[in-house]
């Protein structure tokens, strides 16, 4: 089996883009990793947390992303060389912290900081695509961004070397298509790091007086600028007069490469390629794009680059000419939306030089299309069979109709998110952020007031609980809110990985740890709080309506293991299930497989009833209690 | 390269939880190791509860190629479900495209739950074929049954492909990974998964 951590210099190995930021981070010899867990960033802390014995190094699932920071920015203070990663969602939740560190530098014996923030364009996994460059340039944060694995790994290593020499924490910036994409990776040495940790109290790490440290920032940047200009990451590639340049970065570039080579365009289009993004290295760019006067910006999402190279064709006399012209974004060549592909710049090639391109697949597409019309229907994704919250949103359900105010859930992100999708129940009414589903309730629990009826019911997960709930919730129970808060504690981060949490009995890197438990937090802060199970949907579906009718904050824990979690320690079926064909009702009810939708239990086309899928069933037995002819029977496993 | 083109872009398709990862690295290292430039870009969504899962490989021997394939330009779909078969040749397909498919449909959320109808199998098997420049079917599932495990019908399907000899591959470099990613008490089976692939794609070729 492969170890990331193993010292073979020059062996060439497949790795994920996030592997091989980990890599770099370990060939740069980090010794304190954190992070919080978001697709498509949890491999880089995930890979870190698996090799810390052999490595000797720390790494930490942290509570969230601006405590992550925070904790590797100690470590670095203290003149160790720490690495913190997330997704973009995450750094909204750190840049209060950012954005003053990067004022206060790191002090004078700091070791380097490197922050990784993995971007979405697409949304794959994510409520956004929203583009985190624009916070390096926003709060004057050193960027670079690589374009394959290989570069991922370097720029990493680099990104360590720069900040610990200028006291800077650095940004590099990962997409989708670089950090779950695999590719080739060189590895190189790994330092035998034994850097004894001394935080200097001769110093205060501080951004008071902020005007000062302002003044200290722009400096800085004119320093790394400096070195930017210079650095073998930007490069130019093509004819010496080209008849247009392609200003690009990151995974684009290689979209770029593909689509002027499909063309045969090597002789008339060149490529500008940007690995440093800020500060933007304006003389390297004037120098190059002074070769033409067409420009044509490839970039996923925002016009970042487009932006910029716009903003030093300004200032740049011989790119102020008449006819010199920047395609893009504006000019509407390159989508504002989504993830590109090399057919998109083909697109764009193709209509800048007005050219002839047939797409050979043209009418297959369109046969394709007319014969799969009727047979391609969508995947969708559904709670797994076993899952508590199909129960607890079973429960949550009903009670809300018996309650009949027109109560909703307000939700949070995880496995429980799968409601707004298009097969679920759609109890949620609004979901936004991590622990907004709380922060929402404060503010319906405070509409009474204004003739509000509705009860509303806040759903978090155990591991969103800890991340941004808890200010939420001291905020309701202090300023007198009605809600009811549902914990969905199912023992695990399951959505992206089961990593640990603080609810957890172990820490990222396997040691035994303290759990903290909800129930008893809730309990301290003066919260009614009932613990149930949900597998028993009549009794969790009263306790329910019951804490409806209750005034004040009701903490409601709905307790039930993670199936894929259990499944693994266990190893058994807790009961046998069979559908009673004779009982069942089938065309005339269907109620079952319609409204619990279970992959276990399907609708058997040939007899029009429902059917237990053996191999699928995990055997939780709770389906058997919401038929209403109680054709489902289940039996315990002795 | 084998099947003559470069780069060589190959799509590998299923439901999350049947080891299409897997087929992609040990393809992936395999091909490293023969001094090939590989791209991999892997499309999860929620692959946990169900979802489709889709990998693109991009094979050459000059550069590193982007991890996407343009639309309709794969060589090959290796699928581990035929209604996603189907769908990756919409997206990837042409009239030369060589599509592999294990033939065990798996139904979505909303056939299982009585909203949708699954396509009739026969309806399903004649359009992959009309789509497909050649058109293979392979009940991996069910021969992975007989092994005792059906987990590794996605090497099965694998032995397949080699069994075609479309890519610069042999059984043997196939086997090499295999014995460096696996614990030594799966090896056996995994071998023997490959070679059941392999031998029941020669035995097509054959008839």
């Amino acid at each position: 089996m492969y170890s990331l951590a193993r010292h073979e210099p020059g062996a060439r190995e497949l790795l994920m883009g996030n592997e091989a930021i980990a890599r770099g981070a370990l060939e740069a010899g980090v010794q304190f990793v954190t992070g919080y867990p978001g697709t498509p960033s949890s491999e880089i802390v995930e890979s870190l947390a698996r090799v810390a014995g052999e490595a000797g190094i720390y790494v930490e699932w942290s509570t969230n992303e601006k405590v992550a920071t925070e904790a590797a920015a100690a470590a670095s203070f203290a003149g160790l060389r720490a690495l913190s990663a997330m997704k973009t969602a995450g750094i909204n939740v750190a840049l209060d912290f950012l954005t003053h560190v990067n004022y206060s530098g790191l002090g004078k014996s700091g070791g380097g900081l490197v922050l990784v923030v993995c971007d979405d364009p697409e949304g794959h996994s994510s409520g956004d695509e929203a583009d985190s460059r624009w916070f390096a340039s926003s709060e004057g944060i050193p960027l670079l961004e690589p374009d394959s694995p290989e570069e991922a790994k370097e720029m990493t290593k680099w990104a360590f070397n720069l900040s610990e020499e200028l006291k800077s924490f650095f940004l590099v910036r990962s997409v989708t298509r670089i950090s779950l994409s695999s590719g080739p990776v060189t590895l190189g040495e790994i330092p035998h790091m034994e850097r004894k940790a001394s935080f200097d109290t001769s110093q205060c790490i501080s951004p008071y007086l902020a005007r000062l440290h302002h003044i200290s920032v722009l400096e800085r940047l004119t320093q790394v600028s400096e070195i930017f200009e210079e650095s073998s990451f930007n490069w130019y590639q093509g004819p010496l007069n080209p008849e247009l340049i392609i200003v690009t970065s990151g995974v684009s570039t290689l979209y770029a490469q593909e689509a002027i080579k499909s063309l045969n365009m090597g002789k008339s289009v060149g490529i500008l390629k940007f690995g440093t993004l800020w500060p933007f290295p304006e003389q390297f760019v004037t120098k190059h794009v002074s070769k033409t006067h067409r420009i044509l910006v490839v970039e996923e999402v925002d016009p970042f680059l487009e932006t910029w190279v716009k903003k030093t064709a300004f200032k740049s006399k011989n790119m102020l000419s008449s006819d010199f012209v920047v395609y893009g974004k504006e000019s509407g060549h390159i989508p504002k939306v989504g993830e590109l592909k090399a057919d998109l710049v083909i697109k764009a090639l193709v209509e800048l030089f007005g050219l002839k391109y047939i797409d050979k697949e043209a009418s297959y597409k369109q046969k394709a299309n007319v014969v799969s019309e009727n047979l391609l229907i969508d995947r969708g994704v559904t709670w797994c069979a076993g899952c508590p919250h199909r129960a607890s949103f079973w429960a949550m359900k009903k009670a809300l109709q018996k309650d009949g105010r027109d109560g909703f859930l307000t939700g949070d992100i995880g496995c429980y998110t799968l409601d707004v999708f298009p097969s679920g129940d759609k109890l949620t009414k609004a979901l936004h952020a991590m622990g907004s589903g709380v922060g929402l309730a404060t503010g319906f629990g405070h509409l009474s007031q204004f003739n509000s009826e509705q009860p509303v019911i806040a759903v978090c997960g155990d591991s969103t609980f800890f991340h941004a709930s808890i200010p939420a919730l001291l905020n309701a129970i202090h300023n007198r809110a009605n809600m009811v808060l549902v914990v969905l504690d199912n023992r695990a981060t399951a959505m992206t990985g089961f990593q640990s949490h603080p609810g957890t009995t172990f820490d990222a890197m396997g040691n035994e740890a303290p759990a903290i438990d909800v129930a008893n937090l809730c309990r301290s802060l003066g919260c009614l709080v009932i613990i149930t199970d949900p597998f028993d949907l009549e009794g969790t579906t009263d306790k329910i309506r019951q804490l409806l009718r209750e005034e004040g904050v009701k903490v409601l824990i709905m307790r039930r293991t993670c199936e894929l979690v259990r499944m693994r320690e266990e190893k058994n079926k807790p009961y046998t299930v069979w559908v009673d064909a004779e009982k069942c009702r089938g065309e005339k009810c269907g109620f079952c497989t319609r409204s619990f939708k279970c992959p276990a239990l399907p609708w058997d086309i040939k007899t029009e009833k429902a059917l237990i899928n053996k191999a699928v069933c995990c055997g939780c037995g709770v389906c058997a209690d919401i038929c209403p002819y109680d054709a489902i029977v289940r039996q315990e496993v002795v | 390269m084998t099947y003559g083109v470069d780069p060589l872009n190959l799509v590998i398709s299923g439901v999350g939880g049947q080891g299409n990862l897997l087929l992609s690295r040990l393809i992936g290292r395999s091909l490293l190791s023969k001094g090939y430039h590989i791209a991999i870009g892997e499309t999860l969504g929620v692959a946990q509860r169900g979802g489709a899962v889709m990998s693109n490989m991009r094979i050459s021997k000059t550069i590193l190629y982007g991890p996407l394939i343009p639309e309709n330009k794969a060589h090959i779909i290796l699928s581990l479900e035929p209604l996603e078969t189907l769908r990756m040749l919409v997206k990837y397909g042409n009239p030369n495209v060589t599509t592999i498919t294990n033939f065990n449909p798996l139904f979505p959320v909303s056939v299982l739950s009585g909203i949708n109808r699954y396509p009739e199998y026969e309806k399903l098997k004649d359009t992959i074929t009309k789509l497909s420049g050649a058109a293979f079917f392979m009940d991996a599932t069910s021969i992975g049954l007989e092994l005792g495990a059906p987990i590794v019908a996605n090497v099965i399907i694998l032995g397949g492909l080699i069994g075609l000899s479309l890519l610069p591959l042999t059984r043997e470099d196939i086997e090499e990974e295999l014995k460096s990613s696996f614990a030594p008490e799966r090896i056996r089976l995994n071998l023997k998964a490959l070679d059941m692939g392999v031998n029941t794609i020669k035995s097509y070729e054959k008839s």
